[in-house]
């Protein structure tokens, strides 16, 4: 398996924060820098590690790139830890070390219907794919999600595409859901392209249903990660090939028949 | 100043090389800097056939610092020599071969068709991974297995220089470096990371698959110091001191207290292009604190 992609303008950059926005409470973050010189695709990501972290935190934290505009680049974060709950307390100004944009991305034709399934913090890499779509009425998205709608930026995706949001509080949403999903991805299997970004069960769902149904799947995986470039090994996922291979570098896009979950 | 150091046989432009497993195969970090500038690229251990290593997961970040226990998954010396090894600066960077055996005699063969490249600058033997079932720390904690594979290892490497990596998980490191100089070690490199542990009180599991890893970044700097500093003391041939170092200051410790050389490690993880901005900045540091020559300042170090 050798999908590894040569990105010659990869490299690490000191950006300064903009803006530190909140939407609900103060869990869900939206950091905007200082717009990176590097182009991306949706689905690629970066590392973020802020220079007052010095010794502590070690690692930098990978993020999807949620959107690129001429005027900033953005990342949409949940606070889980305390990497994720130092990052939103940063203040306008400071510096933080980006190298990206890393990974593969997703990869779709503006002419061709595409159903996307993001759960909870999934919709992050969704939201600049939406947005720079060629043919928005091409894209129906399926958004599964825990917390209010009104934490997630799912109210700004074009209005011209066909959406729909689900929330799951109790095992009974849950399942519900469940069944939704099936339905759609039976549906869709033989219309286009599957992309899907959120929790690993999430995922293993979808991939169940996608193996079962025949799609042409695609599923973004959020693994830890210490480096971001190939090196640490801590971040691997195993292959139907029976390999271990970098999720940073040769993914984190996996064709849903390709990768244990 | 002259930055150069002379190891016994590996000539380096600068002090300060990459740390085996936390550098990939060089390239992973060609992106992000100039490999030539470095003083050697330390490549990720290699073994004799191709190695899946451990089930995930496998790393887990702790205050200033982060465990691991990636169980060696490498590409096999075959795989290296022909794909990656190539692609290195070789001719201006030394490249030095990182490698782990199971047994004595698998290291004997590694060492047989290692010796004879010519891009392979040196060889440094892992007699001190914890996160392997076999070899690995076993050879790094007996000081009479330790002998039997440095000594053995000598006998195939030819004219390459042996680095042998020591392991801190040992009752008195001093033992095991006298033992390895006297079984014909040609340098020293200290240390690797220290048996750690991380649990998880929500999921009641440990937090990495394989229960144990290896606690290496800035946490385990003062460990790494210490044992520097008393192999230095110890032995005749010349340390490469490792463990924690993050900046020019921690470089600077690392040879004051006797070492010929650094491995930045974990730093490397902070920032891709850390490794390439040390050896900008220890230039300016050296001049700052009017350190005159290598030889003057190496284990200077006042006591009393």
């Amino acid at each position: 398996m050798n999908h590894k992609i040569e990105n010659k303008k990869q490299r690490c950059q000191s950006l300064k924060v903009q803006t530190i926005t909140y939407s609900g409470t103060r869990d869900f973050v939206h950091v905007y820098l200082d717009p990176p010189i590097w182009d991306y695709v949706p689905g690629q990501f970066v590392m973020f590690r802020p220079g007052s972290w010095s010794n502590d935190p070690v690692w930098p934290r990978p993020f999807s790139i949620c959107e690129k505009t001429d005027d900033a680049l953005r990342l949409f974060i949940q606070v889980v830890g305390r990497g994720t709950k130092l990052i939103s307390c940063l203040r306008p100004g400071e510096d933080v070390d980006i190298w990206g944009p890393l990974g593969n991305g997703f990869s779709l034709k503006n002419d061709e219907s595409v159903l996307i399934l993001a759960g909870g913090m999934g919709i992050a890499p969704f939201v600049g794919l939406c947005k720079t779509h060629k043919n928005p009425g091409n894209i129906n998205l399926l958004f599964g999600h825990r917390a209010p709608l009104s934490s997630y930026p799912y109210d700004e995706l074009p209005e011209n595409m066909s959406k729909e949001a689900m929330q799951q509080k109790s095992m009974e949403d849950l399942n519900e859901f469940q069944l939704v999903l099936k339905q759609k991805i039976q549906d869709f299997a033989s219309k286009g392209r599957i992309l899907a970004c959120g929790p690993s069960s999430f995922l293993r769902a979808i991939q169940k249903y996608c193996l079962e149904y025949k799609a042409d799947a695609w599923l973004s995986l959020e693994n830890k990660m210490a480096c971001g470039v190939g090196a640490c090994l801590g971040c691997v996922a195993r292959t139907t090939d029976d390999e271990y291979v970098q999720t940073c570098t040769c993914v984190p896009v996996f064709s849903a028949d390709k990768v244990f979950l | 100043m002259d930055f150069r150091v002379d190891l016994g046989g590996l000539k380096l432009t600068n002090p300060i090389m990459t740390a085996s497993g936390t550098f990939g195969y060089g390239l992973e970090f060609k992106p992000y800097g100039n490999l030539e500038e470095l003083g050697a690229i330390v490549v990720k251990g290699l073994s004799l056939r191709p190695r899946q290593g451990n089930p995930m997961p496998r790393i887990v970040e702790t205050p200033c610092g982060m465990l691991n226990a990636i169980g060696l998954q490498n590409i096999g010396v075959e795989k290296f020599l022909l794909e990656k090894l190539p692609l290195l600066p070789w001719k201006t960077t030394p490249v030095v071969v990182n490698l782990y055996a199971q047994s004595a005699e698998e290291f004997s063969d590694l060492t047989r068709v290692l010796s004879s490249e010519e891009g392979v600058g040196a060889l440094e033997v892992n007699i001190s991974c914890p996160n392997v079932k076999e070899g690995g720390l076993q050879f790094g904690q007996d000081p009479q297995a330790a002998f039997k594979v440095v000594n053995m290892l000598k006998k195939h490497a030819g004219s390459k220089p042996v680095i042998v990596k020591l392991s801190p998980n040992v009752a008195d490191i001093k033992v095991i470096a006298k033992t390895v100089e006297s079984a014909g070690a040609d340098i020293i490199s200290l240390i690797n990371t220290i048996g750690g542990m991380a649990v998880d009180i929500h999921t009641r599991k440990p937090c990495i698959t394989n229960v144990f890893g290896g606690l290496s970044g800035p946490a385990i700097k003062p460990v790494a110091l210490k044992m520097v500093y008393e192999v230095c003391k110890t032995v005749k041939i010349p340390v490469i001191g490792l463990g924690g170092i993050s900046n020019t200051q921690d470089i600077l410790e690392f040879i004051l207290v006797g070492a010929s050389a650094v491995q930045i490690g974990t730093a490397s993880f902070t920032r891709p292009d850390k490794v390439f901005t040390l050896v900008k900045d220890l230039r300016v540091k050296v001049e700052e604190l009017g350190i005159k020559s290598w030889d003057e300042f190496r284990g200077s170090l006042r006591l009393g």
